[in-house]
């Protein structure tokens, strides 16, 4: 038999458990609703721009309606991929050398400088890239962009993988270790192919992250009203041109800025999206 | 009642090989060994000899330091980040502490078998048996490798549990059936040692047994060390039972080394007959 007082201490202790749950739950739907209010906002204001042409001519002149952003576009796919290119050898070995194969001092300092690598402002990578690369040797470039995307992309990187890393058991290491495998073939077969679908997101991330960047650019790629092949020539991108068409004076360009985004924020969609469904088919198939 | 007796009882009557000669396995002398984890010593000067063809037990209670002494063997407890050994062991005779011995090529040829099931979580039961072989060996046919997957399996019991599911995955199996997998796994390149650190603390009774009737089939041909905390389990699968102990004054030594049979019956330390009987550990 339980006497009153405990029973009064149950009914309190369900009333803050029922408020506490409440509150939380308030909380989430206040912070993904902020979600879906930037998305709405984006979509609303974005959809009524979208034509074939949006996707596949590059912007009119001054006072004629029409055009799209084909150019920035490409400009930040091929920028995307070079700098994914330079990045991803780069932080994933830096993750395996933290977390693998750095013990003491020296590895620590390495975490270190990833972490405050990451917390650079991307403005500062921007100036960095224009200091080192644009004005003596590239000049304003899509190689010059794409450089700086991947200061940006090496960080994220190198921690999430780094994180996924840690996930794996020390017990997978040490069978392998045990048949006599060197340290370097632990790593490459069996501790990586464990975990390369989460190495493919954390990547994607990085992607993602150095989609939108529009400060590094600003410095680096400068952007292009034009077609460019070339990542030798200034180069356009998204974040640039929703730039400039955001701070224009033409409310044809603030339409075309709205849609800019909305097509940004798909690609990054469709980009992490497909990631994750070749990885997850992947990793059935091993099985 | 001696409280010893129930446990004599249990000591399987075994007969000394009868060509020990004959056997692949190899012996190993350990010479002053000393471990440690950074500042911490966690074993210290020991001195213990381990024969070919029979099983060779290491008892104690927690943290007496058997599963230092026998990662020591293959020098797998160097891997942990601060971690080092001194002293000696030698493997017929080889110090696999010499400065020029390679600890990668030492573990080649001394298997070892971990407390929990560790098959690889991404590798089909084929692959995983012969995981050693196609990262350490050269390269192999088709039917080098498939003879080698059954031979391994049947040796441990498993290919006629496994054979129509040798390409799913190894995670899929029960966990009496991963750890004889990992045996499998760590016979199929073939060392002349075997080593296994608890391997039946997270299995359940009928897979334990299953293991030690296996134990009994190996060492035939394999060297076997096996760390134990359960004493029935000493009792029943080895021949030789080294009985290791820490206190406050020393980190984990050896107490006594002896037939299992005499071990369990006429101790020789009182420390030995507390522990056996339940009044110490």
């Amino acid at each position: 038999m339980r006497s009153r007082s405990e029973d009064r201490k149950f009914a309190q202790r369900r009333v803050r458990g029922v408020v506490n749950a409440g509150i939380a739950v308030a909380l989430t739907v206040l912070a993904v609703s902020a979600l879906f209010v930037i998305v709405g906002h984006i979509f609303v204001n974005g959809v009524g721009s979208l034509n074939l042409d949006f996707f596949t001519k590059i912007p009119k002149p001054y006072g004629e309606t029409g055009g799209g952003i084909a150019q920035a576009i490409l400009g930040t796919l091929a920028m995307l991929c070079l700098a994914a290119i330079i990045a991803v050898p780069i932080g994933v070995g830096t993750a395996i050398y933290i977390a693998e194969i750095g013990r003491g001092r020296f590895a620590q300092m390495v975490r270190f400088a990833i972490e405050l690598l990451a917390e650079l402002p991307s403005i500062v990578v921007g100036v960095f890239i224009w200091a080192l690369l644009v004005r003596n040797i590239t000049g304003y470039s899509g190689i010059a962009g794409a450089c700086a995307l991947a200061v940006i992309m090496i960080p994220i990187i190198a921690r999430s993988v780094e994180e996924i890393l840690k996930l794996v058991p020390d017990s997978l290491r040490e069978a392998a270790l045990a048949l006599g495998t060197p340290r370097w073939k632990v790593v490459l077969f069996i501790v990586i192919p464990t975990v390369l679908p989460g190495m493919f997101t954390g990547i994607m991330l990085a992607v993602a992250r150095a989609a939108g960047e529009t400060a590094p650019l600003l410095l680096t790629s400068l952007g292009n009203a034009f077609f460019n092949f070339d990542m030798r020539k200034p180069m356009a991108a998204m974040p640039l041109q929703i730039y400039s068409y955001a701070v224009s004076p033409y409310d044809d360009w603030h339409k075309k800025a709205w849609a800019s985004t909305l097509v940004l924020i798909a690609l990054v969609a469709v980009l992490s999206g497909a990631v994750k469904f070749f990885t997850r088919r992947w990793k059935h198939e091993s099985h | 009642m001696n409280p010893i007796r129930p446990l004599a009882d249990i000591v399987r009557n075994r007969t000394a090989p009868e060509n020990p000669s004959a056997n692949a396995g190899r012996s190993i002398t350990v010479r002053s060994l000393s471990a440690f984890y950074g500042k911490h010593k966690a074993i210290e000067d020991i001195d213990l000899d381990i024969h070919p063809g029979v099983v060779t037990a290491i008892i104690g209670p927690s943290g007496c330091g058997k599963s230092t002494m026998i990662r020591c063997i293959n020098r797998m407890h160097e891997v942990i980040a601060g971690a080092y050994a001194t002293g000696s062991v030698l493997l017929d005779g080889e110090d696999i502490y010499a400065p020029d011995a390679n600890p990668v090529r030492m573990r080649r040829r001394i298997g070892m078998v971990f407390q929990k099931p560790n098959p690889f979580p991404t590798k089909t039961v084929y692959e995983n048996v012969i995981a050693g072989i196609r990262l350490n060996l050269p390269k192999m046919t088709k039917a080098g490798y498939d003879e080698a997957v059954e031979k391994s399996l049947r040796s441990v019991a498993l290919w006629d549990e496994v054979k129509d599911k040798l390409h799913s995955s190894g995670a899929s199996l029960s966990g009496g059936q991963q750890q004889r997998l990992c045996i499998a796994r760590a016979i199929a390149i073939e060392p002349e040692v075997l080593l296994l650190d608890e391997p039946c603390s997270a299995l359940d009774p009928t897979a334990t047994l299953k293991i030690e009737d296996l134990l009994f089939e190996l060492k035939e041909a394999y060297t076997i060390v096996l760390v134990t905390h359960n004493m029935q389990q000493a009792a029943r699968a080895s021949d030789t039972t080294a009985f290791f102990l820490a206190d406050e004054r020393h980190a984990g030594h050896l107490i006594e080394q002896g037939p299992t049979q005499d071990m369990f019956m006429h101790p020789k330390d009182q420390r030995t007959e507390d522990y056996i009987s339940g009044r110490l550990g």
